[in-house]
């Protein structure tokens, strides 16, 4: 057995010994420990190196909040995970662990040189020491920031973890498995009673299991303990370990993030990493009890200075000594029985400092009895050694005045400056806090949510305290749940309730602008670094926070915020509670992405809607593009072809004979009733009361405020049904706003509304030969000029299935539009496609279909409008039913700003030397202007164009309309290309290609 | 994650199968060609942006559909009430006064 392990004690299992690594090094822990108890009992204290100025540095506590001992652990490939708290990984046989923030090795670190130039990293260090010279920023600061920002070593590979999510509801949740806690559930039990209990460590208890000398009941501690465990299971509790409350949120809804699988040295099969539960409880009991603030004096952080609560823990939960000759410093009782406890498993106390005058009898007497020194009003103003103490220097404190300093030789250093109640839930609720005078600290005062809060995080000390505390909350949301609750009453014999003072900096006798006095140790603030903030004009301590990152590290100021307050308060000559907490935020402590991400990554991160046609894509060779959550199949290209070869293919080809084309992802709703028509009145711009059944039209739907927001082909298939057709990306919000104007302005009229986007399934067919092709199928109706003229529509038969047929064109050529119920489609598409073989057909994907409708100037909503553009401004006045009395958008379209002249209006654009544009790329008038210039517009679209013979573009120009044949000047990072202004109709402007 | 009560469901259902639908309230002018520019505008573009009880819109979305009116605390983020479309606003006083925070 190691020689600082002490038999006998602790919960950890000595007849099981786990072997661990930790940089490179084998080590022998127990069966129970984590890294920090374990390395403990092998006598190392040295874990890791601090942020910023990479000083060595040791566990400072034994839970959540610790600071310092950030590790990264791996489990083989892809599991591995930096800044782990060695305090919180338990240990198993094989494990692998890596000290942070070092190089070339933990012990001889080159970064340390910070340390020594700490003078340049003070408070807001970021603000001023890189603002000069102004040219070493690119080459000199930003990597050298870039190089040290950031804790541990991010991940390279994927996590091959699995990660869970749950919903959990009951009627009592309770967080933190406490003496508090455990009583409320004991109090609170009833039949029908759904209680969750939860716990961040690997087994409830609390604080019990650093106190076992306690007896409850007449019981030992940890005998109580399990006999209440096993009881409050048997009555149905549920309790659950290694589960971390991350957050508070509103209407008692808490995020638990449950540990399933870390601590374990194999994998199980089929069963997560960590569970996220999100946890509906109707009430909840915080129990989650206090953290001790450390001391802040020169040199607080060397390795082996520790939290003496902490020191309680290791001995009395791990059965392991921190330090054979340890010193305590202290404000506050509690640390007093951390002393009693070492020295009585062997270890020679050196002295009990504390700062103050006055300190219990008993307390003393024990001291004294056990042989410790103890010194009164005392100080500590420095310590030393390198990679672990070895020693302290204690001065006398006389009103202000401080005494010569003594050395005192030591391994360890024992501090604590009282407790700070866990508030950080109960801030999560918007709830208030009220300053304390007495305890000098902060307690919840009140909060919206069914919330209660149990011992001693509402100051209470003591075992025996947040028992009868525990039980009175658990009392108290029984009744609130309707349930009579049950009496608890439970002696406590060994209690140690204890009380302090609240301090600032300890006072020294050096020049306090020297001292390295941490408050927030994981992001290297120090006590100095806050006054300078205050000096330097941060008022508010929420400035304070930012200028200083105090409070602002991993551990979210769980020990830094309160120490923080004080100094700041002090610098500010304004009383604490004036000054007042920054507000913490979730998560409680460091959570993984797994656990957010739970079942949404991969495949699962975002649907991907595919059509009935998309299997026949793939497989002949579709590169396929998102649009919306759509995979459409973005061109088709044969062996050898890049993009622009298989796109320029396509268009050739279909506007020579036939393309065929799915366009099934075209957003669909169907508006039925009495009043269709009306409806329609008033939604789009156009006229549609005179539009005969069997016809159809574009349709342009504006915003009010008359700006374009989507557009379609919209059939009248009867006099009381529209098949409406919106723009792909657009379906669910034209739904979304057509629902919001007939239930919420017109809810007289008689319509329905249903989306039919994914009840058919689209074909479109394009190209002189589209009738030939499609004739012979159908059924119903003859696909002549004259029994169906462009801008049809029909319900027939195709090819035995029932059909919406639309006689329409998006490319300039004879078109139509095949819809079948979508099941159908596929085997539509391959007669359709094997018919076609006789005219050489072209399956044609998103691409060729933007190429052939840019030729013709048809708009794509979203691409050449922006939101901004009006259907003046896009040309498309010919749209607007100028004599209805109303429609959205109408009054919109008058307002000034939208007739003015000289808005940005849709134009072609050719350029003179045949480049293609960006699109995207900025457009000016006049090139030779100062920069900056004036920008007037931009290319909105840009293709190569077989059937023009040179690259094409649109451009929203300022004035465009009236600028015809003008040149303008696009610039690029590398030259300016200038372009002629046209008409936005590049192919067959006359439409004679339309006719059969 | 809210709460939020249906009053057409006449359930209380998380706030995932709801949208927010902006102030509520605000009725479009029967006749808007009559408006004057400033009066448009006003319909258009000025809202409230309270801070407190907020008259506002929300759409059950994933649920029956229905747009319905509410009246939610913009500081506490509390539902005071919800109610159908169309009915007028409830009144402030007997609705806050339920909603005081508790110790």
């Amino acid at each position: 057995m190691s020689q600082y392990r002490v038999p006998g004690r602790g919960r950890v299992d000595t007849s099981r010994p786990v072997n661990f690594t930790f940089d490179g090094r084998s080590y022998r822990g127990a069966q129970g420990d984590t890294v920090a108890s374990a390395l403990l009992a092998n006598g190392v204290h040295l874990m890791g190196r601090s942020f910023k100025y990479h000083r060595p540095r040791g566990a400072i506590a034994a839970g959540s909040e610790e600071p310092n001992a950030l590790i990264g652990t791996r489990r083989g490939p892809g599991r591995f995970e930096p800044n782990t708290r060695a305090t919180v990984q338990e240990i198993w046989n094989g494990l692998e662990t890596t000290s942070q923030n070092k190089f070339p090795s933990l012990k001889w670190d080159v970064g340390a040189v910070n340390d020594a130039a700490y003078m340049m990293f003070s408070a807001g260090f970021y603000y001023k020491t890189f603002m000069w010279p102004k040219s070493f920023w690119n080459k000199v600061y930003e990597p050298f920031i870039r190089a040290a920002a950031g804790l541990g070593v991010a991940p390279t590979e994927e996590d091959p973890d699995q990660y869970a999510s749950r919903y959990l509801h009951c009627d009592l949740l309770i967080v933190g498995a406490g003496p508090a806690g455990l009583a409320a559930a004991r109090a609170a039990l009833a039949e029908g009673l759904k209680i969750v209990m939860v716990d961040e460590n690997a087994e409830p208890g609390g604080t019990l299991l650093s106190e076992p000398q306690a007896r409850i009941d007449g019981r030992p501690a940890w005998d109580w303990l399990a006999a209440e465990i096993a009881a409050l299971k048997a009555a149905g509790v549920r309790i659950m370990t290694r589960t971390t409350a991350i957050g508070y949120y509103h209407q008692n809804m808490l995020g638990l993030c449950e540990r399933v699988t870390d601590h374990l040295p194999s994998l199980p099969a089929d069963t997560p990493r960590e569970r996220m539960w999100r946890v509906r409880a109707r009430q909840v009991v915080l129990a989650q009890g206090a953290l001790e603030k450390p001391l802040v004096f020169h040199g607080n952080d060397r390795p082996g200075v520790m939290l003496a609560g902490a020191a309680q823990t290791y001995l009395n939960r791990y059965g392991v000594k921190v330090g054979n000759a340890p010193v305590v410093v202290t404000s506050h009782d509690s640390a007093w029985y951390a002393a009693f406890d070492l020295q009585a498993v062997g270890a020679r106390v050196q002295a009990i400092v504390d700062t103050r005058p006055h300190v219990r009898e008993d307390l003393v007497n024990e001291a004294r009895a056990l042989g410790i020194p103890v010194r009164l009003s005392h100080t500590v103003t420095a310590t030393s050694g390198r990679l672990r103490i070895s020693g302290v220097r204690v001065n006398p404190v006389s009103g202000a005045t401080v005494g010569a300093g003594q050395q005192i030789g030591c391994d360890a250093l024992l501090m604590s400056g009282g407790w700070t109640p866990s508030l950080h839930l109960f801030s999560h609720t918007q709830g208030k806090l009220a300053w304390d005078d007495d305890l000098s600290t902060f307690l919840p005062d009140w909060t919206r949510e069914d919330c209660v809060i149990a011992g001693a995080g509402r100051g209470l000390w003591g075992i025996e305290a947040a028992l009868k505390d525990g039980a009175e909350r658990g009392r108290e949301v029984a009744a609130a749940l309707g349930k009579p609750g049950n009496p608890v009453a439970l002696s406590v014999e060994n209690d140690r309730p204890g009380s302090g003072v609240s301090m600032k900096e300890l006072p020294t006798d050096r020049n306090p602008g020297r001292a390295k006095a941490f408050v927030d140790y994981q992001n290297d603030v120090t006590a100095k670094d806050l006054r300078l903030a205050v000096r330097e004009g941060m008022r508010s301590i929420e400035h304070v926070k930012r200028y200083t990152t105090n409070g602002m590290a991993t551990d979210q100021g769980k020990m830094s915020n309160i120490n923080g307050l004080n100094i700041a308060a002090d610098a500010l000559g304004r009383p604490a509670p004036q000054v007042g907490l920054t507000t913490f935020r979730p998560p409680y402590t460091p959570t993984t992405f797994g656990a957010f991400a739970g079942y949404q990554r991969g495949a699962h991160f975002e649907v991907t809607r595919k059509t009935q046609i998309d299997p026949w894509a793939a497989a002949n060779g579709a590169v396929f593009e998102p649009v919306g959550q759509w995979r459409r199949a973005w061109y088709f290209p044969k062996a050898g072809e890049d993009m622009e070869a298989a796109v320029r293919r396509e268009c050739r080809e279909t506007r020579a004979s036939v393309g065929i084309f799915d366009a099934s992802t075209l957003g669909k709703i169907e508006v039925v009733g009495p009043d269709a028509v009306t409806f329609m009145e008033r939604m789009y711009t156009n006229p549609w009361a005179k539009l005969g059944v069997g016809r159809c039209r574009y349709g342009l739907l504006l915003g009010d405020d008359g700006y374009i927001r989507d557009d379609g082909v919209i059939g009248r298939m009867a006099q009381d049904r529209f098949h409406v057709t919106t723009t792909t990306g657009g379906a669910a919000r034209v739904m979304n706003m057509m629902e919001d104007y007939l239930q919420t302005e017109w809810p007289d009229l008689d319509v329905w509304l249903t989306s039919t986007t994914e009840q058919w399934s689209t074909i479109a067919l394009n190209g002189p030969n589209a009738a030939k092709l499609l004739a012979p199928f159908v059924e119903g109706v003859e696909l002549t000029e004259d029994a169906f003229p462009h801008m049809s529509c029909v319900q027939c038969t195709v090819a035995g299935m029932p059909a919406r047929l639309f006689r329409v064109s998006f490319t300039g050529e004879i078109g139509f539009e095949v819809n079948v119920p979508a099941p159908m489609g596929a085997a539509l598409w391959e007669i359709l496609w094997q018919a076609g073989q006789q005219y050489g057909i072209v399956a044609y994907g998103t691409e060729t279909m933007h190429v052939l409708r840019a030729e013709k100037g048809y708009i794509i909503v979203g691409q050449d409008t922006d939101g901004t553009v009006t259907p003046f401004d896009a040309g498309m006045g010919w749209a607007v039913g100028k004599n209805k009395p109303d429609f959205v958008g109408k009054r919109g379209l008058a307002r000034p700003d939208l007739a003015a002249k000289g808005r940005k209006q849709l134009v072609g654009l050719l350029t003179e030397d045949r480049s293609k544009l960006e699109e995207g790329a900025q457009i000016v008038f006049d090139p030779r202007q100062p920069v900056p210039m004036t920008m007037v517009g931009h290319v909105t679209s840009s293709y190569v164009s077989d059937a023009v013979g040179r690259p094409i573009a649109l451009a929203l120009v300022e004035g465009g309309h009236d600028r015809m044949g003008e040149t303008v000047h696009i610039a690029m990072p590398d030259r300016v290309i200038a372009a002629k202004i046209t008409g936005t109709v590049f192919v067959d402007p006359e439409n004679s290609r339309l006719k059969i | 994650m809210l709460l939020i009560h249906c009053p057409y469901c006449n359930e209380t259902l998380p706030e995932a199968e709801f949208t927010y639908a902006g102030e509520a309230h605000i009725v479009r002018p029967p006749d808007p060609s009559a408006l004057s520019d400033d009066e448009w505008e006003g319909f258009l573009f000025i809202r409230s942006n309270v801070r407190g009880p907020h008259y506002e819109r929300w759409r059950h979305m994933h649920g029956c559909g229905r747009f319905f009116n509410a009246v939610r605390d913009t500081v506490s983020d509390r539902f005071l009430t919800t109610y159908p479309a169309g009915q007028p606003r409830p009144d402030l006083a007997s609705l806050t006064a339920a909603s005081e925070p508790s110790k």
